[in-house]
């Protein structure tokens, strides 16, 4: 096998030549218009633009279009190459979506464990006061870093979930548009590295916010943090518009909207919020780029500019990027429970509705991050009342959940755990919100450690918890095998503790007066022992994170063979053996025939042929192999 | 609603999708200009940038006849009409270039401030330099259509690449229905 077999190193190789060429496309530039052949910030932005693009081109993801814009036709499926290893194809470009969906979710394990260790250097430097190794800008770097990247790690564990799961929930087989599916993956890769380039570029100081004026005047890092982001966001759009059209195209017979399995809602109002409202988050982020480019003065005060405008674009976004980060997780919470309690799910149509609610009053909350900006005063009581607001659909998803353990037969296998785990810290994450939603109270604890204490709460319970469920839930339907539970059982109890006491301990030096995103506070405070407990707490959590790593990377040749529904699940997907076979369900088509949760109240939810892909395949539907030229995605 | 679970749709069922698919690239992509122009009301409010008038309307007219011609050229691919389909194409893209040498060649030239003057530098230049850009990829997309267009590669029934161009051409039209009175029209002229 030759190493140039693998998309990715060919995309890496694409993207040094891409890089210097770009900066030799800038410098060239500059000497026509007649400036200084070198500036470092242009040539760098150019280079690292020009790079990311070549990636794209080096691992074969753009080759259908490029072929179709030519005029040539190309395969409707490509299959994968016979001479490569099986776990060479991880590496390729694949359009199944669920090879992109495991892409995804490794990314997304590597990035967040990344983003784990920015994290446990700086709260090293925080156990005591005083300075200890870290400078003030590399502890404001590795602070910014923490925070973006953990951003870019749930955004690919969110896709990670919608693209693996939503075809085979639904009967599809496999998402509308498979190409711009592997697109919306790789675009990823090059998005992530020049986010974590920026250390090596002078680092970024504003923290994952990028306020002007500050990012106006930060180092060149910052314009690599911006550039990254973009990248990945301009994934998130991708993969957003390819999951709605899936949705409402793709779903199998008799599944009607109110049948779908709820995780299926939670994605589709997800992927509402991501494909609009991101565009603004890169709007605001490219103004700042091209006021630091070209001049322009948006957020320049002596060009006419306002730095608050940049504040409104960018929670426009940012404020609906939490609910992309938590609706996933909250339907795995719903799509798991009754699962393990063997009975219906309390108020599907309120659960539904509820993500959806979610989703549309997530946009009116924004300014909420913006009571002690400055900005104009006679927002701030709307936009209060508009985020208590959010409470009312995220209660209806407590009752239900309370509603559907109540008198339940429980069930305790670890992917439970960590959905209990996740009701748990996340209705503590929702109940230390209000304070901060309320302007009286905010003045207060605005940008004190409390809101860091608050927001690990939402984002674990939210995020970090199902995710974890997710996996250890699907992990047999992704390899065949079963990943330890009692590794998966000292993970979680390793973890929920040491949450807990970190979380705990963030909001008692917040509410004391602690100022979040600083390197140092003065020991007469008092704060020393507190964050040295949070300290050795952020250890405790990363432990059990490599011990769920470790379980992982186990599993997948040594696990126990798991090919059979062994959670007893009616969803369709584990009337699929597994590892699910490549088209899904071509050779096991099936029919809705019942609700999805009623469980001990109809036998079954979908009717699927038990003798299915045993005999000859069905022949296929409609025209086969149509001659697309530059049809299709 | 018409579903298949078989791996091989028919090209009416991907033809839904992509529709479906086109129009929500084109939602998404009006948040862009959404935010554009919530960033020009928010730094110049009743003020408009010193512009030239009869340039403007000049740009504009031409756009907006540009788009009749994308029309024709979309209908007469569908009657099967291959030669006024290629002329209507080579129409709209000698017309969108036009358009882009009236913006970016004049208007930027002329205009009396640059984009560093102020809160009508940073909106002009940036509202016009988005929608060019969106005009130029535009124009490109065009010129692939026409390419593959006269080597025969689209009929009346099918026509794909042809229908997404039109439409995306018309929506970068209609942003600039909104962005020609935003920018020339409303509010007094600025100091």
């Amino acid at each position: 096998m030759r190493i140039l077999s693998l998309g990715i190193v060919r995309g890496f190789i694409a993207q040094i030549i891409g890089t210097a060429v770009g900066m030799g496309l800038a410098v060239l530039i500059r000497i026509l218009i007649g400036l200084d052949a070198w500036s470092a910030e242009p040539v760098a932005v150019v280079g690292a633009l020009v790079g990311a693009i070549a990636f794209l081109f080096g691992t074969g993801v753009m080759s259908d279009w490029t072929q179709w814009a030519l005029g040539h036709d190309t395969p409707e499926h490509h299959e994968p190459d016979p001479r490569l290893p099986g776990w060479a194809h991880y590496f390729n470009v694949s359009t199944d979506h669920k090879i992109i969906g495991i892409q995804y979710g490794v990314t997304s394990v590597i990035v967040l464990m990344l983003a784990g260790l920015f994290a446990l250097i700086f709260r090293a430097e925080l156990a005591e006061s005083g300075m200890q190794f870290l400078t003030p800008q590399l502890y404001n770097t590795l602070m910014g870093l923490h925070g973006i990247v953990m951003i870019a790690s749930i955004l690919l564990g969110v896709g990670a979930m919608s693209n693996y799961l939503v075809p085979l929930l639904i009967g599809a087989s496999d998402m509308a548009f498979p190409r711009l599916n592997a697109l919306a993956y790789w675009v990823n890769v090059p998005g992530a590295l020049l986010v974590v380039s920026s250390l090596a570029l002078g680092g970024f100081d504003t923290g994952w916010t990028g306020y002007p004026p500050l990012s106006v005047r930060a180092p060149l890092g910052m314009q690599m943090f911006f550039l990254g982001v973009y990248l990945v966001g301009l994934s998130s759009i991708l993969g957003s518009i390819n999951l709605v059209v899936t949705t409402v195209r793709m779903r199998a017979p008799g599944m009607s909207w109110f049948r779908m399995p709820i995780f299926v809602w939670a994605a589709f109002a997800t992927a509402l919020i991501g494909m609009t409202a991101t565009q603004l988050i890169g709007l605001s982020f490219m103004m700042v780029m091209i006021q630091r480019l070209l001049g322009l003065g948006f957020f320049d005060p002596e060009k006419g500019g306002n730095v608050i405008l940049f504040q409104h674009l960018f929670w426009f976004y940012s404020h609906p990027a939490v609910y992309v980060f938590i609706l996933p997780g909250l339907g795995i919470i719903s799509e798991l429970l009754p699962v393990f309690v063997r009975k219906p799910l309390f108020g599907y149509k309120w659960i539904a509705m509820s993500s959806m609610g979610i989703a549309l009053v997530g946009f009116l909350v924004w300014a909420h991050h913006m009571f002690t900006s400055g900005m104009e005063e006679y927002l701030r009581v709307p936009f209060m009342y508009s985020t208590m607001l959010v409470a009312v659909p995220t209660g209806v998803k407590f009752f239900s959940w309370v509603g559907t353990l109540w008198r339940g037969k429980i069930e305790y296998p670890t992917p439970m755990l960590f959905v209990l785990g996740a009701i748990v810290v996340f209705l503590f994450g929702g109940l230390t919100g209000p304070p901060n939603g309320t302007v009286a109270t905010d003045l207060h604890l605005h940008d004190t450690y409390w809101i860091v204490g608050h927001f690990h709460n939402t984002m674990f319970g939210g995020f970090v918890y199902p995710f974890f469920a997710a996996i250890y839930y699907w992990f047999p339907k992704m390899t065949g095998r079963r990943m330890n539970e009692r590794l998966g059982k000292i993970h979680f109890w390793l973890m929920t503790p040491s949450f807990w006491v970190m979380t705990f301990g963030q909001m008692r030096v917040g509410l004391l007066g602690m100022r979040r995103r600083i390197a140092d506070y003065d020991p007469a405070q008092g704060f020393d022992s507190t964050h040295l407990v949070i300290t050795i707490a952020a250890f405790l959590i990363a432990l059990s994170v490599l011990i769920f790593v470790i379980n992982l990377i186990n599993s997948i040749r040594r696990g126990e063979a798991a090919t059979e529904n062994i959670w007893h699940s009616r969803s369709p997907e584990w009337q699929l053996p597994s590892p699910a076979p490549a088209h899904n369900y071509a050779d096991y088509p099936f029919e809705v025939i019942a609700e999805p949760y009623d469980y001990g109240a109809s036998p079954a939810y979908v009717s699927i042929d038990p003798n299915a892909g045993k005999g000859p395949a069905p022949a296929p539907h409609g025209r086969p192999l149509a001659p697309h030229g530059a049809a299709g995605d | 609603m018409a579903v298949d679970t078989s791996h091989v749709h028919s090209y009416e069922y991907k033809m839904a999708n992509a529709r479906l698919g086109l129009w929500l690239f084109i939602l998404s992509d009006s948040f862009v200009f959404l935010g554009l122009l919530v960033t020009r009301f928010y730094l110049l409010g009743g003020l408009r940038p010193d512009l030239d008038q009869t340039l403007g309307l000049i740009v504009t007219s031409v756009l907006l006849v540009s788009s009749f011609f994308m029309n024709r050229a979309e209908t007469a691919i569908a009657h099967g009409d291959q030669k006024r389909f290629l002329n209507g194409v080579l129409i709209t893209m000698v017309l969108g270039l036009g358009f882009l040498i009236g913006v970016v060649g004049f208007e930027w030239r002329n205009a009396p401030f640059g984009p560093g003057d102020g809160a009508q530098g940073s909106s002009f230049y940036m509202m016009t330099g988005m929608h060019a850009f969106h005009v130029l990829t535009g124009v490109l997309f065009l010129a692939v259509v026409y390419r593959n267009g006269r080597n025969g590669r689209y009929s009346a029934e099918r026509h794909w690449a042809v229908e997404a161009c039109a439409n995306y051409w018309h929506f970068v039209d209609v942003v600039w229905i909104f962005f020609y009175p935003a920018l020339y029209l409303i509010g007094r002229v600025a100091g």
